[in-house]
Order: C-alpha cells, then structure tokens, then sequence
C-alpha cells in the first residue's frame, strides 16, 4: 500500500487531461491517462489499495468523472484531503469512492509513513497516529449504500412502478 | 433570522418554510444541462431508458458544442447517438451544432429565468446566476439519474456577500473584476459555498454579470448571483421570457453571511491570470511586454456581442502581429450573425483574425488552436489550467477582451489603457 501525495487545487485537467474527454468514458479507456500530466508514473504505478492524498480544493475545475471511474478501477482505497471541489465531491459519493476531507492526517502525513484505514470506523492512522472524521450524513449513505447513485435511481423507479400499479 | 438566496431557493424546493447551511434537501430542477457528454451519460442507462423512459421530456436542455463540427469518428458517432436518443424519447430543448456554446444557449433560448433551479453536467453551469438563477454543476451519472428520476439532493451552502461600489472604468471590464475577486478569495476559497453580489449591480449589463457568474466555479463557488433587477427583465423580455412567467428570490436584509467583502469598481485595474491558476491573478504592470503566440478572443466567458465590440475598438484599422494567431470563437450563432451584419467582425477578420465555428474547442484543448509546447496563449477563457488548451508544455494565460485584442495587435501582452 503506498501513499501518492499531492499538494493544494490539484484540478481535473492533472487528474485526466481535458483532450481526452470525448475519446475516453469507460473505466479501462481512462486507467492509463490518470494523472498524465501531474505524475507520470502514476499510471504505471498505482496498486490495488493504495492512497491518494493531497491538500486544500481538491478535483476543482471541470465536471469530470473520468478521474473517479479511473481511481475506482486502479482500486484506490480512498483520497484523503484537506478539501474537496463540489463536484468531485458528488461524483465520489455517486460512484462510491472514498473520499476523506481531514485536514490533520494530510499536515500529519510525512513521506514512507504507513496510512491505514478504517472507513466504518471512521479513523484513519498516520505513522501510529489515529485521526477520526465524520460520518457521512445518512441522505448520502444511502446512495453509496445502494452501490452508488445509479443503483440508488433504478431502486427508486421501481418503488414508483410498484407504487402506480397499486394505487 | 433572514435568509440567503440559496437558503430561500432550497427551502422553496424542498417545501420548508426555511432551511441552514448544512441541511441536506431534496430538490427536483426545472432543467437539467448537457452537452456532448449526453452520449456518454446516455450510455450509462441504456436499458433503464427502454424500460423506464425519461422522466420528463421538457427537462433536458441537450447543446452539442464541446467538440463541433465532430472532429473525428469518435466524436461524431458520439453526436449521431445524442441526435437518436433526442429523436427517441421527444426531447424538447435539443440545439445542435453551430447553436452556440452551451451556457450561452440556455440563456440566449428563454431557459432559464429567476428563481429557477437549474443543475448541468459541465461545472460552468453557474452562469445563470446572472438571470438570477439558482445553477450549479454535477457530474455525469448524476444528470443520467436526473434524467430517469427528475430529482437529486443539494447541501445548503453557506454565502458570501460581495458588495460592488461605483462603476469599472473602460477599458476596464467585467473580467478584471471577477478575476480580481477570484485573485483574493482563492481558487478554493469559495468551496461549498454560495456568492451574492450586492450594491451598484445595475452599472453591469447581463452579459457583464454573465462573465462574473460564468467563472463563480474558479473560486469553487457553488452558485454565484446577482439580484433581479430591470436590467434582468428588459433582458429576458428581448429573449422571450413574459415578467409573468418567474418569480424574483432574493436575500434579506438581515441574511447572515460567513464572509463580507466590499469592491470599488472605479479601483479596478486591468489584471492577467497567469498560469496554471486561475488565482494567480497579476497587475497587468508585471507582465507587460510578455510575448505571445496565441490570442483567444470568445468562450463562454467573453464571447459575446460587447466582447467583440470591445475587441474591435483595440484591433479596427490595424493588423494583428504577424507573430500572433488571433481566434475569434463566438459564444453562439446569434452573437455571430450581429457581429456579423454590424461590421464587427469583419474588421476582426480583416485585422488578420481567424474566425471559429461557435463551441468549446480550444478552450479545453479538444481541437481547433492547440498549444505546442513552449508556447504562450493570451485568451479571454476561464481556465488556464496545466494542459488545458492540449498541451502540458505550453502556457495559457486568462485577461479581458480589451486586453487580449490590444495585447494581439502589439504581439507582446499590453495594458489596453494605454493604447485606448
């Protein structure tokens, strides 16, 4: 498990070039071109539950999911961060990945520390040094509960099918 | 307590008679926004859309102008889905290629008006707030759900109050005056959070408060508005839209605000965005005299009929430096044919400026005015982002109209106040 560090407005042009958004949707079309032009061996590098971290704004610029499916599909067990971009925000919550805003583990976090993390828990352990965030609220729990957005949707327009033939 | 636009939006939505920052609300938008991104939002509920149909047929606002004309198979095979998906399920609001950049269609069309929720799978769907409209973005799964359920949720964001004094002195625009505030506030500063804008707003016509609007996202701003005013409703009123057909939301005096701040607008001065964030905001004094190989004149940020008439007041008579390539990109087709029919951008043209086809293209570097690497880019855009415009090595650099078109003719970045 390693630790990719970042630093402030790390934006969806560094996290998936702008160029490639017409020509690139699916999960396996993104994976090579993640983070092309902030870190080039990022691509190559990544393994299946590694951590993203980085500081204030993070995914800020366009509506971008490429950059989501990508982390999703390399396996990244979550991105830690001082802040997120709104959009990013919700397009993590929509995919269910992780996201942790923590602003004490990323000033915490030093290179080769060892970062674990317990999701349900809520903490995250830094070099030995345990940091608590929030729970998420239940409204959007319930959506990564579903198996994201999507899912959360179709249940929905069942409930209304259902509902329509009893009424 | 008083509240903020958003919270009076969003309590209106959710039917509650008032709501704080934080509360999470169920809201059901009037339109939802999206563009060549429809192909793959649509391929995401391929078989949900056979099944369940969309929700409603006069909720998508569907623009094709990201990459137009098509600029490969891809992207083309990508457009013929969305013209078939359109043809399919009846959507009402379809504009295709050569319409207009998306932003500027809904509003150019009549879509949206005050009051009115609007969300759009591209982040600069913030614009609205110029008709004083509550629009933000979301990503693409959340419009393939919006259009299949109709519904999705939003957090009531916080505000800030921007209090405008006084009015910009030409050569001065609008665009100093956004960036300048992005300068201070910070590419983040705004994150969550919504912005008001207060005081002497009737000195800025509607295209002016769409250029601050329309870059609200480059402080992260969830929404950014400005109040109901006659200037809004003569606007409406010229694209269609009856004074009976919305209702006007704005804060109360006594709203409470996480954050104040006062502008003069005769203080502000012409300043450049310089690269790679949109923060990085410099008196227009430290850069001059800065070569530069390309000049993007357009977007949905500038590329509006004032736009190109304060352009033209800079370049009318004279010739672009042979070492700069002057794009014009028009924000939609009806900007062009004014521009057109009034003589202004044919003295553009003539001035040695290469006209696009109206759309996003070099914007985000998709085709058409792609850097190499070394080069430098003065553009009237709204990001300058590391590889925005194509190419990782080069620079793009953000400033006005005025200033990109003198600093196009000089060839080297210009102050415009001192060749007006």
């Amino acid at each position: 498990m390693r630790v990719w560090k970042y630093g402030d407005d790390i934006n969806t042009d560094m996290l998936f070039p702008g160029k490639y958004t017409y020509t690139c949707s699916t999960a396996e079309e993104v994976k090579p071109h993640l983070l092309e032009d902030l870190d080039s061996e990022f691509a190559g590098g990544v393994k299946q539950g590694d951590i993203v971290m980085a500081g204030r704004n993070f995914g800020c610029g366009s509506s971008r999911e490429q950059p989501v499916l990508g982390f999703k599909a390399v396996g990244i067990a979550a991105v830690v961060a001082e802040s997120f971009a709104r959009i990013f925000y919700r397009a993590a919550i929509n995919q269910g990945l992780v996201l942790v805003e923590c602003p004490e583990a990323v000033a915490a976090f030093k290179d080769g520390d060892e970062a674990v993390l317990d999701i349900e828990g809520g903490k995250i352990t830094i070099g030995g040094k345990v940091f608590e965030f929030p729970p998420l609220p239940p409204e959007i729990l319930a959506i990564r509960d579903a198996g994201g957005l999507l899912n959360y949707a179709r249940a929905k327009l069942e409930e209304r099918a259902n509902h329509e033939m009893r009424s | 307590m008083g509240q903020t636009f958003a919270q009076k939006i969003l309590a209106g939505a959710a039917g509650l008679p008032s709501v704080v920052p934080g509360q999470i609300v169920p809201i059901r938008p009037e339109h939802l926004l999206t563009h060549d991104n429809t192909a793959a939002i649509i391929g995401k509920i391929k078989d949900d859309l056979e099944k369940y149909g969309v929700v409603r047929n006069d909720l998508s606002i569907i623009v094709l102008d990201h990459v137009t004309p098509a600029a490969n198979e891809k992207t083309a095979a990508g457009h013929k889905s969305v013209r078939e998906f359109v043809g399919k399920y009846g959507i009402k609001n379809f504009y295709d290629v050569g319409v207009g950049i998306c932003h500027q269609v809904v509003v150019e069309k009549g879509h949206a008006a005050p009051g009115m929720i609007l969300v759009g799978s591209d982040s600069h769907t913030c614009s609205y707030g110029a008709v004083n409209a509550f629009s933000t973005g979301v990503d693409r799964t959340e419009a393939a759900a919006l259009m299949l359920v109709g519904e999705t949720w939003f957090k009531v964001p916080p505000t800030i109050r921007i209090t405008l004094r006084g009015t910009l002195k030409p050569p001065v625009s609008a665009k100093d005056l956004i960036l300048t505030i992005i300068g201070d506030i910070g590419a983040g500063g705004a994150t969550y959070q919504a912005v008001e804008f207060h005081g002497d707003v009737a000195s800025l016509d509607i295209e002016q408060r769409f250029t601050v609007a329309n870059m609200g996202i480059e402080m992260g701003a969830k929404i950014a508005v400005f109040p109901f005013d006659a200037v809004t409703e003569d606007y409406l009123t010229s694209v269609g839209v009856a004074r009976s057909d919305y209702e006007p939301v704005w804060a109360d005096p006594d709203a409470e605000y996480i954050r104040e701040l006062d502008y003069d607008l005769g203080a502000i001065e012409p300043v450049i965005a310089m690269p790679h964030k949109v923060d990085n905001v410099k008196p227009i004094s430290e850069v001059e005299g800065r070569r530069i190989d390309q000049a993007l004149i357009g977007t949905c940020t500038n590329g509006r009929v004032s736009d190109f008439h304060a352009a033209a007041a800079f370049i009318e008579g004279k010739k672009v430096d042979p070492g700069v390539r002057l794009l014009l990109l028009p924000a939609s087709r009806a900007v062009l044919e004014t521009t057109l029919a009034d003589g202004t951008m044919e003295k553009l043209v003539r001035a040695g400026g290469v006209l696009l086809p109206t759309g996003c293209g070099p914007c985000l570097g998709a085709h058409q005015g792609v850097l190499a690497p070394g080069e430098f880019c003065l553009s009237t855009a709204n990001r300058n982002f590391k590889g925005r415009m194509g190419c990782k090595d080069a620079e793009t650099a953000l400033a006005s109209p005025e200033t990109v078109a003198a600093s196009a003719v000089a060839g080297k970045v210009t102050d415009p106040r001192k060749v007006a």
